[in-house]
């Protein structure tokens, strides 16, 4: 028997539709795994809404009410990528799930595509939500074209936050995962504006500020409202984009690294 | 007629599955895989023949995970060559004719047992219907289940689902049935039979030689990375078991071990306890020379004993 003899009859051409299912059933069920794992899905949009109810309604009438609204919806994508992205692929890999999604012929595409995606979903349920309770409890006004473009800043933010949220779950275990991303993402928030403006913060904390991705991103969405340091906007696009090259580099660095090592 | 083909003739008889277009599935060509200082595999070769179901026979971390990992293209060898279905592992178009099911310790919880077989079945271009899949696995009653609140078995049950769903031509199973009850192990080896019965090419790990017997047609067995022996389930008990003989008797042990296939002798108490190829031979013997001879009992070797001495043996003779 030759030694490469080997059964293979030609596969079926796999088209368009095969993977738009795919792509289509891969984001349905891990959009649906989210919402149904509470501990996930109360919290990212919980915080939100919890905090704009405690100091949004508080401030009712004044520029917080309307800073908060464009903040918090920062903090919730931040949350909803590191905790969904990092967590979630931290954990499935520690548990062999991961492995066993490699060995099937799922795309990789689609997995990371339809996390990004899921988590990009539940930033827009925090946006939907923080509007509403800014315009019903914070007495804030603003227009539609505002609001789609908090939506807009907000969906492209989820993209350098899933950059992070991968190479948090390459690099850190997943029984320290929860821990580790709260003390990435707690001071990250407080020094970015998201609790309150950057120019109330200590002085040095202010030094360190436009070093953090977070910060760029709030000035992006503060724009909006009015509330940007002044400056062009383009130098915070530019650092978000070079940050989530910067992460997806790392990331694969140590990807391929460690499949060499495998 | 030659002896050879008595030997094909009794392989096929017992195993209908058709050996004749025994075409190469799969193959691990004198792969050897390093982890660290650990060899977990050293220069071992594997191959996997259309419509036949292997079992690779071993204890733990004998390199039976490691052989399938690489079979999957999960990982890489540090020397040799993988080859499954004419390509590279890693290729796309292969891993659409191939099912697994791998040791996983948990699955994500908050998914329905057919919403997870749903999704899998996506990922393949002709797959089972759902329906199909829940009655291979026996999954009917528990489908909408939260995969999270099934039980060990039920578990394993919906991987081995979702090892099958995609329609395979060949389908690796690593310890299909660890940490099952002896009903449930039962229930998945029927389905085991079932997709061998289907004339899908199955590669199963297991440490028990009763499964790779009940299952496979072929055993490898394999310890410290390094293959031990290969045959077929007779052939391989045959190495490893022999007869147990048992009795009370005034000869010299060291008289025994001279006996005909006497493999070995040793004190049970007031008793004597031989294990021997060809029990009748050393029966016939001792009954001869000893008429004091009584309490006369022979039994099958246990077959994990048994196969725990050829693997030690082994790890011996490889020190």
């Amino acid at each position: 028997m030759a030694t490469n003899a080997v059964a293979v009859s030609a596969p079926r051409p796999l088209n368009l539709g095969y993977y738009a299912r795919i792509f289509r059933k891969e984001t349905q069920y891990e959009f649906i795994r989210m919402l149904r794992t509470r501990a996930f899905s109360l919290s990212v949009i919980g915080f939100p809404v919890m905090f704009y109810l405690l100091f949004g309604s508080s401030n009712r009438h004044n520029m917080f009410a309307r800073y908060l609204m464009p903040s918090y919806s920062c903090m919730g994508v931040v949350s909803a990528c590191l905790f969904g992205i990092g967590m979630g692929i931290a954990l499935e890999r520690a548990q062999g799930w991961l492995e066993l999604k490699q060995a099937s012929p799922m795309p990789r595409f689609a997995y990371l595509a339809a996390k990004t995606i899921s988590c990009a979903a539940f930033a827009l349920v925090i946006v939907a939500a923080l509007v509403t309770l800014g315009i019903t409890l914070g007495g804030v006004t603003l227009t539609a074209v505002e609001a789609l473009k908090l939506a807009g800043v907000v969906l492209t933010g989820s993209i350098p936050f899933t950059a992070m949220g991968l190479l948090v779950a390459l690099l850190v275990p997943a029984n320290a995962g929860p821990g580790v991303i709260n003390l990435i993402y707690l001071p990250m928030s407080f020094a970015s504006g998201f609790w309150m403006p950057v120019n109330y913060l200590p002085h040095w904390l202010q030094v360190i500020t436009p070093a953090l991705p977070t910060y760029h991103l709030a000035q992006l969405a503060l724009n909006i409202f009015g509330y940007a340091q002044s400056g062009s906007m383009l130098i915070h696009w530019e650092a978000l984009a070079g940050f989530t090259l910067l992460m997806l580099g790392a990331a694969w660095i140590i990807f391929t690294r460690g499949e060499a090592k495998a | 007629m030659s002896a050879t083909a008595l030997i094909a003739e009794a392989a096929t008889a017992a195993w209908p599955t058709p050996l004749s277009q025994s075409r190469t599935v799969a193959r691990l060509h004198s792969v050897t895989k390093r982890y660290g200082q650990v060899t977990a595999l050293d220069n071992f070769s594997l191959e996997l023949r259309s419509g036949e179901v292997v079992a690779l026979l071993g204890p733990n971390g004998a390199g039976k995970t490691t052989a399938v990992r690489l079979l999957l293209g999960l990982i890489s060898p540090d020397s040799g060559s993988v080859r499954v279905l004419g390509r590279d592992p890693r290729d796309a178009d292969a891993r659409t004719r191939i099912g697994a099911m791998l040791q996983v310790s948990r699955v994500p919880e908050m998914l329905r047992v057919r919403e997870h077989i749903d999704l899998f079945s996506s990922y393949y271009p002709n797959p089972l219907p759902t329906a199909e899949v829940l009655r291979i696995a026996k999954l009917e009653g528990i489908a909408d289940q939260m995969f999270g609140k099934l039980s060990g078995g039920q578990k394993q049950r919906a991987l081995f689902g979702l090892a099958v769903c995609g329609n395979p031509d060949l389908v690796f199973l690593d310890e299909p049935t660890v940490g099952m009850d002896i009903e449930s192990r039962r229930a998945l080896w029927d389905q085991i039979r079932a997709l061998s019965a289907g004339g899908k090419t199955v590669l199963l790990t297991t440490h028990y030689l009763e499964e790779a017997d009940m299952l496979a047609n072929r055993i490898v067995v394999i310890n410290k990375g390094k293959l031990l022996c290969e045959g077929t389930p007779t052939e391989i008990k045959h190495r490893v078991s022999g007869r147990r003989i048992r009795c009370i008797t005034q000869l010299d042990p060291d008289f025994l071990t001279t006996l005909p296939s006497v493999v070995d002798v040793h004190q049970d108490r007031e008793a004597v306890v031989i294990l021997a190829e060809h029990p009748e031979k050393v029966v016939r013997e001792m009954l001869l020379r000893d008429e004091t001879l009584h309490g006369l009992e022979i039994s099958a070797a246990a077959l994990e004993d048994a196969f725990l001495a050829l693997t030690s043996d082994a790890a011996q003779a490889h020190a």
